[in-house]
């Protein structure tokens, strides 16, 4: 094992090396670095092409330059890091972090969410496969992998930016749209549950319904402009919780986990006063992380005790439990900020933003920053799942069909499991096998990211550093962005090795 | 019914898999490889109608405005011309209307200029199918160029194997590691200037990585097979191995992966034209027509919505009729006829054949590879 990956690490090495000097050669002819001077008018004409010549060493041809810069970024191997400046003089270094900041800020929730959604529609498609559900999804998913993303970027800038905010000055859903949500739920969810005639109707009318019912209360207490959750809303999404997520993690017949669960539930509606007066007026980044990793430590515990067989089994659900309901009561606390953060000076009754990654000057505190964030990465991350959204469902789609085809499922089943024991524990473990290989390249392919989505919403990223390098013809931002994205991804492509070699005993590593 | 109901004296009742493996052989006996491919791709819906549409698109794009290549100009059958300035007619608003009269519309009518005018009076339509005509043939040329380099690249790293093979993937994992939209829009700003087909050209010289990585995989294992050393005891050449014997066998990963190519080739050239590393002034493509009038959306939207839908019809086409290859090439997608057709074949009664079906269905598929999955296709982002 050890041979086999310092085998892999030093092929890469070399891999990445070949390849730098590929780009850097290519980059530098790709144009003149000198173009805007000499056609200026300026009287230090000359002496500015001299400087910039001695500042970038450009009287060295690209082929021998490399190994400056090669000489430079080889530092960060004892901790000095140097890529080089910029046309004008600056650092690469220094935004190079910046922009990897602010493109891991773009890219995570988007990824994260794609991923999610992507595997929870392709595996839903795969279980009800050849229904109308699965050929609308199927049509929707090439639909979204054929959009060119910057034409989905400037639609979604004029219609939800522009619209939604004309929308929001005065938020009143119309009849005909309360009733097209409601008749897509009720058709949505039959046709994802299944079932009989008889199941599907009353799912139907029941999701039909209760969407209208949702829809028209938004309306009558003016929700959208001061939208909240409230104690009794808090209470019922946590009960739903505790009873979906054990549905599907342990199934409801093993009571000892529901009651743990159900347990979380009512713990959350006992705190939710003390949280919301004595602990979130306090919150910073560090608190709310640490307030999550006690959430799931605490509620895990909660299951570990209540469950006497298979304790951690319960665990797992209940920890499951006690993060959602945590994250639903900090979605109720950031509402109770949402009216003040929409009619502050600075954005004026115009929340969703369609340009840059935070509004400057705006102060306010941890919950006000992170509706910002939430209103800043709202079209760039519709953007991107979409378009990402159709390679994770026809894939998890696949390879969930492929499972549900072998022997041991139809065993499964001839034994008389219960279809969800079938579903969850031998069907959709081993889905995830192949579907967490995917997921590590990707996550290797995050950092490099969305050029495109960056430019068309003015994010200052990685993908930003990119484009305005090579459009000065400048290599060093350039190779700044290509080192730091081609040591991920070559770095997780091993990772996706190891990871599938780890999770199939089929496959052997053999040094 | 289940086999444990059979009285056990009686005949053996054929089993499913017979009766299904007696309808699909009738299905196909008689016809060659080819034939049973043309036959299962038109029973893809989707695919046909994509095939179409398409169609009817390369022929509009390329009969209306006529061709222009280096000196040579052709003519079309539109009145208008990409860079001709015409005068501006009814504020540049498009003069179409498709709502028909009986439904109290306008009436449908064309007018002369269908998807409208710019600000300087350019008619959008022949804008656009200029546009178009320089998307597809960046397109069809990276198509042309990756496949081939890939498939013989990978042919002959699959077939040598041993130190052919670690060079050439060695090689291959040094291109790969250069995300296509980067070393694209690298190329492009080098090579933009020299008009689509240089532009496709250049990315085609770097977009056959994928490509090369499963052809090697076919030969490999094809050149363990029977029939190849049949050819060699009979004396046949390298040459003649790889292209007649192999290579023929290995086709249809070969289409079907250059479709799912060229339809990421077409949004590739949007973005690097987008981005303003593509297509240059004076020529246009569909991205440069959007990013050169994103600024005008809320005066002049038809500026914006027509090469959208363009690029958008383009691409789910080909993508459509990648499915419907990847499907009528794939040995292990069995379609399963329906039950009756079945029963009528096989001649049993039909309660047994819904059990059976919905049991083999289940149980058809051979144990995969244990090997990688090949990755999905990735987007430009």
């Amino acid at each position: 094992m050890a041979t086999f990956i310092i085998r892999r690490l030093i092929a890469s090495f070399f891999v990445l090396l070949a390849a730098t000097y590929i780009m850097y050669v290519l980059t530098a002819l790709a144009g003149d670095p000198l173009e805007d001077l000499r056609t200026s008018t300026a009287p230090n004409a000359l002496q500015l092409i001299e400087a910039r010549t001695q500042l970038l060493n450009l009287d060295v041809p690209p082929y021998l330059r490399y190994f400056i810069w090669l000489a430079g970024v080889a530092g960060c191997f004892v901790g000095n890091c140097d890529f080089g400046v910029n046309v004008q003089g600056q650092d690469v270094t220094i935004q190079l972090t910046q922009a990897l900041g602010q493109t891991l800020q773009l890219v995570t929730t988007a990824s994260l969410l794609a991923i999610i959604v992507g595997l929870a529609i392709g595996i839903t498609t795969a279980l009800r496969q050849y229904s109308g559900y699965d050929y609308t999804v199927t049509f929707f998913s090439f639909l979204f992998f054929s959009l060119p993303i910057f034409w989905v970027a400037v639609l979604l800038k004029q219609f939800i930016a522009i619209g939604f905010n004309d929308f929001l000055r005065d938020p009143e859903i119309p009849p005909v749209v309360i009733a097209a949500f409601s008749v897509i739920a009720a058709l949505l969810w039959s046709s994802i549950l299944g079932g009989n005639t008889r199941k599907r109707i009353i799912v139907a009318v029941v999701a039909g319904a209760s969407t209208a019912v949702t829809l028209a209360y938004f309306n009558l207490a003016d929700w959208l402009s001061d939208p909240s959750l409230g104690i009794v809303a808090v209470g019922l999404t946590a009960i739903g919780i505790a009873f979906g997520i054990t549905a599907i993690s342990t199934g409801l017949r093993n009571r000892r986990a529901l009651y743990g669960s159900l347990a979380v539930a009512v713990l959350a509606i006992v705190l939710y006063y003390p949280l919301k007066f004595y602990v979130f007026p306090l919150m910073s980044l560090g608190l709310f992380l640490g307030m999550l990793v006690l959430t799931v430590a605490l509620t895990g515990a909660v299951g570990f005790v209540i469950a006497r067989r298979d304790r951690w089994q319960a665990f797992r659900t209940t920890a499951l439990v006690g993060l959602l309901v945590i994250l639903v009561m900090s979605l109720d606390q950031y509402m109770s900020f949402w009216e003040a953060y929409s009619d502050s000076s600075r954005i004026r009754g115009r929340p969703v933003a369609t340009v840059g990654a935070f509004t400057p000057n705006l102060g306010g505190n941890f919950w006000i920053q992170g509706i910002d964030s939430f209103t800043h990465l709202l079209l760039p991350t519709i953007a991107l799942i979409l378009v990402s959204l159709a390679s994770y469902t026809r894939y998890s789609r696949a390879t969930m069909l492929e499972v549900l085809n072998q022997d041991f499922i139809r065993t499964a089943r001839a034994k008389g499991l219960t279809e969800r024991t079938v579903i969850v524990r031998h069907a959709f473990r081993n889905a995830l096998i192949p579907i967490a290989t995917i997921v590590a390249f990707d996550i290797g392919a995050l950092v490099g990211g969305a050029v495109i989505t960056e430019r068309v919403f003015g994010w200052t990223g990685m993908g930003q550093l990119f484009v305005k390098g090579l459009e000065a013809t400048d290599p060093n931002p350039v190779m700044a962005f290509f080192v730091v994205t081609g040591t991920l991804a070559v770095l997780f492509n091993l990772v996706a090795d190891l990871v599938y070699a780890a999770l199939d005993p089929r496959i052997r590593v053999n040094a | 019914m289940t086999m444990s109901q059979q009285p056990e004296t009686s005949e053996p009742t054929p089993t499913v898999t017979d009766a299904e493996n007696n309808a699909q052989l009738k299905e196909i006996a008689g016809l060659s490889q080819g034939q049973i491919v043309r036959r299962r791709f038109f029973r893809h819906k989707g695919a046909v109608a994509s095939m179409a549409v398409l169609t009817f698109v390369v022929i509009l794009a390329f009969t209306s405005v006529g061709l222009s290549i280096g000196d040579w100009r052709v003519p079309g059958w539109w009145q208008w011309n990409w860079s001709q300035l015409a005068p501006v007619q009814n504020r540049t608003v498009p003069s179409m209307t498709l709502v028909p009269q009986f439904l109290g519309g306008p009436g449908i009518n064309i007018g002369d200029h269908p998807f409208g005018q710019d600000e300087v009076g350019r008619d959008t339509f022949a804008v656009v199918m200029r546009g178009a005509q320089q998307s597809l043939m960046v397109m069809v040329i990276v198509g042309l160029v990756a496949t081939t380099i890939g498939t013989v690249l990978g042919a002959v790293a699959g077939y040598y194997r041993g130190l052919t093979d670690s060079i050439l993937m060695r090689f291959t994992d040094v291109i790969i590691t250069i995300p296509v939209i980067v070393i694209g829009a690298v190329l492009g700003r080098a090579f933009g200037n020299f008009g689509a087909g240089v532009l496709g050209v250049v990315i085609g010289l770097f977009a056959w990585t994928g490509l090369a990585r499963l052809v090697r995989g076919e030969f490999l294992s094809l050149r363990e097979r029977e029939f190849v050393d049949a050819a060699r005891v009979a004396g046949a050449s390298d040459t003649r191995i790889i292209f007649r014997h192999i290579l023929p066998n290995a086709v249809g990963v070969i289409i079907v992966n250059t479709t799912l190519l060229m339809a990421a080739a077409i949004l590739l050239e949007t973005a690097l034209s987008y981005l303003g590393f593509g297509v240059q002034s004076p020529d246009t493509s569909l991205g440069k027509i959007i990013s050169d009038n994103q600024a005008a959306f809320s005066t002049r939207p038809w500026l914006f919505w027509w090469p959208g839908l363009f690029i958008v019809i383009i691409a789910l086409c080909i993508n459509f009729i990648g499915d419907g290859l990847r499907d009528a090439f794939d040995p292990r997608q069995k379609r399963l006829p329906g039950a009756r057709a079945l029963a009528k074949s096989a001649g049993l009664d039909r309660a047994a054949i819904v059990v059976t079906t919905r049991a083999q269905s289940r149980g058809d598929t051979a144990v995969p590879e244990p090997d990688k999955p090949d990755t999905p296709p990735t987007r430009d982002r």
